[in-house]
């Protein structure tokens, strides 16, 4: 059978290849929209931690003998203890000023770490080995899956629904959510707004690096890998909504698929392909199609 | 908005280099510019590296000791057309700057020559592939120094093709460069009785290449050809394994794969690959003498690839070729270039053509196995020379205005 000429196996495989992708497009908005949700701070530094990610992931394996699995756990505990003192030092005096400001700080720090990086280590990346328990790949009749993508399609989407979960569904969730919409309200309630903060910057930041270790295996570990992925990542946020975290998942994944689509179909537009929607949708629906105007 | 700030820094530190070299210039000054990426996917294969083996060849040439005064600018064309004729027009109308070398990106380098051309001046081309710039697009300003895409696709199309390879993908990248190098493979496999079942152009630079290779695996061709370079075949070949092509069956060709290529992706992920180089460390005492001077001032203590070979080549040529002629008018510096000789301790003896081109051999590499190599940088075995006179287009061939 042939949907628009390319036989339907092939494009089942091209669809969970979009999936895979949309996983890391999902996880990287999804810490962007914790953190401009609740923070109203556009953190242009998100691509630099992902890539600080990898590269604690690179070194806690070559320094230390800790591989993947663990690395899982504490790239994001290192790296977002780095957005917490970059949280606390500079980012939280900017707070009552224009979006623009925090935006240009987190921009420069973006190009300042991404420049130590390729300084140090060059533009060519480092090598890092899939994990032995995912070696190997899975022949499912109409697509030859590596385990690895697989697991990275499974963790990316529990990550996503338990962060989901906690911001839309516990007590903790509701405390933030409420201190965006009236701080010194909940503050009266005894609780630290503040710290609260803080550790959603972290916890934002936390995500980014977990992504990246993820990333460590597919791509090499370079500098440049977040400042590639970034803007993408931030049109999909865009797109699914400034701040909407359903938003940003549902997006993440759905743009994924649509990009990996049109590689089958016209290759040579797949890199403009998600920027022409997010044109039309900024023009049909300019707070994103799940965001809501303020 | 990245970019703007980006250029708005160039603009700022051209203000600065301007400002520092404006008071040394006078005509007795030959000023070289190194003009390549600094910063982004082809930065270790070319960037700070070539400016290093400038440096080395001002060295060698012994300028100081012949009075004559060499400087060295550089900056990062970031992989851009516009970006680069900016700085080269900048450059050859403000700077004074006498020769630009290297530029890698074929799209990049096709202007830089046009507008080389347009001033008289002169350009040495290291880094960038595209047999265009010695075929259609030739200029009595331009040198190809160091390899280009049809020796590529001969070295290593027909060396692949002779041993079974007879049917093949093309994963490209889509620009100047990716195009000419899929379409003087296509050539060669074609020529040999091989056959092309299908193409795909991925977006340059390209991080993901699992839809590509998916398609490619498809395909069932026996040869997946990547006429892609730096980065981009890092990712791909990467991907490739993890997708089990090889394993599958299918076998890859890297069609331009450098030392730095080869170092990043560690041999077991990498061995057993053959493409073709013009230049590698390990060859000869020359060599090996000037990977050392050369990796202690290279960043990252880096060995040098062929493309930081041939800057160094080209710029040694270069000066002497304006020791000899007494001039350093780009038109007739070129002209002069290509009427002497060239001798280098790490090319050997060789010609530049009427049409640009530096004639030189090339060598069909094959990755080590990782028990093979007995140190980080020993990594290719030499299976075969390609003779000067075989490895670059003929003359010919090229369809070169100048030559008709």
């Amino acid at each position: 059978m042939e949907i628009f000429g390319i036989p339907s196996q092939a494009l089942f495989g091209q669809l969970l290849i979009g999936l895979i992708n949309g996983s890391f497009y999902a996880l990287l908005s999804l810490g962007l929209a914790v953190i401009f949700g609740l923070l109203n701070i556009i953190n242009f530094t998100h691509g630099a931690q992902y890539m600080l990610g990898a590269f604690c992931a690179y070194f806690l394996l070559n320094r230390f003998g800790i591989g993947y699995w663990w690395s899982l756990l504490f790239a994001p505990l290192v790296v977002g203890a780095l957005g917490i003192v970059i949280e606390r030092l500079m980012l939280s005096k900017l707070y009552k000023l224009d979006h623009l400001y925090g935006l240009l700080l987190t921009f420069g720090l973006a190009l300042v770490i991404q420049g130590l990086f390729r300084n140090e280590f060059g533009s060519s990346g480092l090598p890092y080995q899939i994990p032995d328990q995912l070696q190997g790949a899975q022949n499912l009749g109409f697509m030859f899956l590596p385990n690895y993508r697989a697991w990275v399609i499974a963790a990316s989407v529990v990550v996503c629904l338990a962060t989901w979960f906690i911001i839309e569904r516990t007590k903790l969730g509701a405390y933030l959510r409420a201190a965006t919409e009236n701080a010194p309200l909940v503050q009266a309630f005894g609780i630290n707004v503040p710290r609260m903060i803080t550790l959603t910057y972290g916890f934002g930041v936390a995500l980014a690096a977990l992504a990246g270790v993820m990333a460590a295996p597919i791509y090499q570990v370079s500098p440049n890998m977040g400042a590639d992925l970034i803007i993408v990542v931030f049109a999909v946020v865009v797109i699914g909504g400034m701040g909407s975290i359903m938003g940003s998942i549902l997006t993440g994944f759905g743009l994924g698929v649509i990009e990996g689509l049109t590689k089958v179909f016209y290759p040579e537009a797949s890199s403009t392909v998600i920027f022409i929607i997010m044109a039309i949708v900024l023009l049909l629906k300019p707070a994103g199609l799940f965001g809501t105007q303020k | 908005m990245k970019r703007k700030l980006l250029s708005a820094l160039v603009t700022a530190a051209f203000a600065l280099g301007a400002g520092a070299s404006q008071a040394q210039i006078s005509d007795g000054v030959i000023k070289i510019g190194v003009l390549n990426d600094m910063s982004g996917l082809y930065a270790d294969l070319t960037g700070p590296g070539s400016v290093v083996a400038a440096r080395l060849a001002v060295e060698d040439f012994g300028a100081a000791k012949k009075g004559m005064k060499v400087e060295i600018v550089s900056a990062d064309h970031q992989n851009k057309p516009d970006v680069g004729s900016n700085i080269a027009r900048t450059w050859y109308d403000v700077d004074k700057v006498d020769v630009i070398v290297d530029v890698p990106t074929s799209s990049v380098a096709l202007a830089v020559s046009q507008v080389t051309r347009d001033k008289g001046k002169a350009f040495l081309v290291s880094g960038a592939a595209a047999s265009d710039l010695t075929g259609k697009a030739c200029s009595p300003n331009t040198i190809h120094w160091t390899y280009d895409t049809w020796m590529l696709a001969n070295g290593t199309g027909s060396a692949i093709v002779k041993t079974g390879g007879d049917s093949w993908f093309f994963l490209t990248a889509d620009y100047a460069f990716g195009h000419a190098l899929e379409r003087d493979t296509e050539a060669v496999v074609l020529k040999n009785g091989g056959k092309v079942v299908g193409k795909v152009r991925h977006p340059f630079p390209g991080s993901d290449f699992s839809s590509f290779l998916l398609q490619a695996q498809s395909s069932k061709a026996k040869i997946i050809g990547l006429a892609n370079a730096g980065g981009d075949t890092i990712n791909s070949i990467k991907q490739a394994a993890e997708f089990g092509i090889v394993k599958g069956g299918q076998n890859l060709a890297g069609l331009l794969v450098f030392l730095t290529d080869i170092k990043a992706l560690g041999l077991p992920t990498a061995q057993g690959l053959i493409f073709t180089e013009t230049f590698y460390w390990d060859m000869n005492d020359a060599s090996r003498e000037f990977t050392k001077r050369f990796s202690a001032q290279a960043p990252r203590n880096n060995y040098p690839t062929m493309i930081h070979a041939g800057v160094y080549s080209a710029v040694l040529h270069y000066l002497k070729a304006i020791e000899a002629g007494k001039t350093d008018d780009g038109t007739k510096v070129i002209a002069k270039m290509k009427e002497m000789p060239t001798d280098d301790p790490l090319f050997g003896k060789g010609t530049v053509r009427a049409d640009g081109r530096k004639i030189h051999p090339a060598y069909l590499v094959e990755v080590k196995k990782p028990a093979e190599s007995k140190g980080p940088w020993d990594l290719y075995k030499i299976r075969a020379t390609i003779p000067a006179d075989q490895a670059f287009r003929p003359m010919a061939e090229g369809g070169c205005p100048l030559v008709k």
